[in-house]
């Protein structure tokens, strides 16, 4: 076992705290009218994953597939229930965001590698590397915010599909940047899915789960629906959206 | 074993990475890669000190030995808190668009402000010491025992931080509270002014303030030249500690909490 979610859910909390400052909720609280109402984004999932397996998470929007994935990379602590994951993580949510817009494409590439943990030395190394896939070699002492979005994207993938890790989390970004990249993307992104990682995949093209995925987790309204063999939930899947 | 070791130096090898490379964006966003911005960190505080020097020399000069240095302690001293404690305040909400993304340990956040707003008092402390020499106080090894002042203020700017930018995730309300907090943080430290014309119980409130007494450790090793005593050493861990017990608390307490609130 190298992912196993055991009755998680997380519950997002909803209210006016963050307009009304810090005196006006010291006031609401002690004459007892302040409220906050509660969404639960994911309401009591459990699967578990083997080494090698590759996971389709699909669902409609607002399904919690997004802050399920945010529960597996460890960015958020699941309000009831466990999460245990064996092994490094690399998740690729939203790649072109989290870069500093008045550093250069060089200090961005080395901040976000020592965010996702890399060392000096890695970087050192890689370097020419990265701002070569990323096809940025022009680009290096341009402060970031001058790139285009694709272009942002781009440094985002590469810098994120160095390493080798066990568990890889892929948040809809087999649709990076222009055709010729999104090509390439594809190829690198097979080249380690087939190294025999444990990948987990939120996709809309359900094409795409039945091509690559030998499990699916399908998630409505936070709940989960079903979770086992992709050929079969795929099926229903289908169904469920012609009758909508 | 030798494994476990093996890995905990990978990890802290990668925490440094991080750090440093957290540490060079703070500098470089702050300053712009100007060469005033730099300079303007260490002439902000000098001219504060210029024109309270023009105001208030005339109450105060007279009964004060070395009153430009009494004045500069306290305005490095407080500078430095300032700063840092502001600072540490925003460094979470500054990067949430990070870490909601990315995995890392937030605290890093804080204490990369810490250290770069460390880095920037330590410049103006070479001008501090510069006055100092000027002013004809002599330099003597017990100048050494400024480093125990600093280190506590560091530890209590880290767990004012830990506190402040917790607060600060849920009420954006907090910067103007905090900063109405420090301009009476300003007038209750005795930055310009000497506390002997106050009558003796109200001299000794004036030490709940931490940083009065961190502002007093200063002007004691250098203007009257003496090592302060062993409780006052204590009393200085004390209040650094307690902020930071306080604020690690809160910070292990609320610091993914937040991510539940939309």
């Amino acid at each position: 076992m190298i992912v196993e979610l055991r009755n998680v859910s997380v519950r997002y909390i909803l209210g006016d705290f963050k307009d009304i400052g810090i005196k006006e909720f010291v006031v609401r609280k002690l004459l007892g009218n302040y409220k906050v109402r509660e969404f639960w984004a994911v309401n009591d999932v459990s699967f578990s994953l083997e080494k090698g397996d590759l996971l389709g998470i699909i669902g409609t929007n607002g399904a919690g597939k997004s802050t399920l994935l945010k529960v597996i990379t460890g960015i958020m602590v699941p309000t009831k229930g466990q999460a245990l994951v064996k092994g490094d993580v690399a998740a690729l949510l939203e790649l072109g965001s989290g870069f500093d817009g008045d550093l250069t494409v060089k200090e961005n590439t080395y901040l976000r590698g020592a965010m996702l943990g890399y060392t000096r030395a890695f970087m050192n190394e890689m370097y020419e590397d990265i701002i070569a896939f990323a096809e940025l070699e022009e680009f290096q002492d341009r402060p970031f915010k001058q790139l285009s979005s694709g272009m942002k994207s781009r440094l985002g993938f590469s810098i994120a599909c160095l390493v080798n890790p066990d568990i890889l989390i892929l948040d809809e970004v087999l649709a990076v940047g222009d055709a010729a990249f999104r090509k390439k993307s594809e190829q690198k992104m097979m080249e380690i899915i087939n190294s025999g990682v444990t990948t987990i995949l939120v996709s809309h093209s359900l094409e795409q789960v039945r091509r690559l995925c030998n499990k699916v987790l399908w998630l409505d309204k936070g709940k989960q629906v079903a979770f086992g063999e992709a050929k079969e939930i795929c099926n229903r899947y289908e169904e469920f959206l012609k009758k909508k | 074993m030798l494994e476990g070791f093996k890995k905990h130096i990978e990890k802290l090898k990668k925490r440094r990475f991080l750090f440093e490379e957290l540490v060079k964006r703070d500098f470089k966003k702050k300053y712009k890669r100007t060469v005033l911005g730099v300079a303007w960190s260490m002439l902000a505080p000098l001219l504060t000190l210029l024109v309270m020097a023009v105001v208030f020399t005339q109450f105060f000069g007279r009964s004060t030995p070395h009153y430009i240095i009494y004045m500069f302690a306290g305005n490095l001293v407080f500078f430095y808190y300032r700063e840092a404690t502001g600072g540490g305040m925003r460094a979470l909400v500054d990067n949430a668009g990070i870490f909601s993304k990315i995995n890392v340990p937030k605290y890093m956040f804080l204490f990369s402000k810490n250290v770069s707003a460390l880095i920037n008092f330590l410049l103006t402390m070479v001008i501090f010491l510069t006055f100092v020499a000027i002013d004809g106080i002599a330099f003597s090894f017990k100048f050494f025992m400024l480093v125990y002042p600093v280190v506590c203020l560091l530890v209590f700017n880290i767990g004012l931080g830990l506190i402040l930018s917790a607060l600060y995730l849920f009420f954006k309300d907090t910067q103007y509270l905090y900063d109405l907090f420090t301009l009476m943080v300003m007038y209750l430290s005795a930055i310009f002014y000497p506390i002997d014309s106050f009558p003796n119980y109200l001299q000794q409130l004036f030490y709940i303030n931490p940083v009065f007494v961190y502002i007093t450790y200063f002007r004691t090793i250098v203007i009257h030249n003496t090592v302060p005593s062993l409780s006052y050493h204590l009393l200085c861990a004390f209040y650094a500690l307690l902020v930071l017990l306080i604020g690690s608390y809160i910070y292990k307490k609320y610091n993914y909490k937040f991510l539940y609130y939309v």
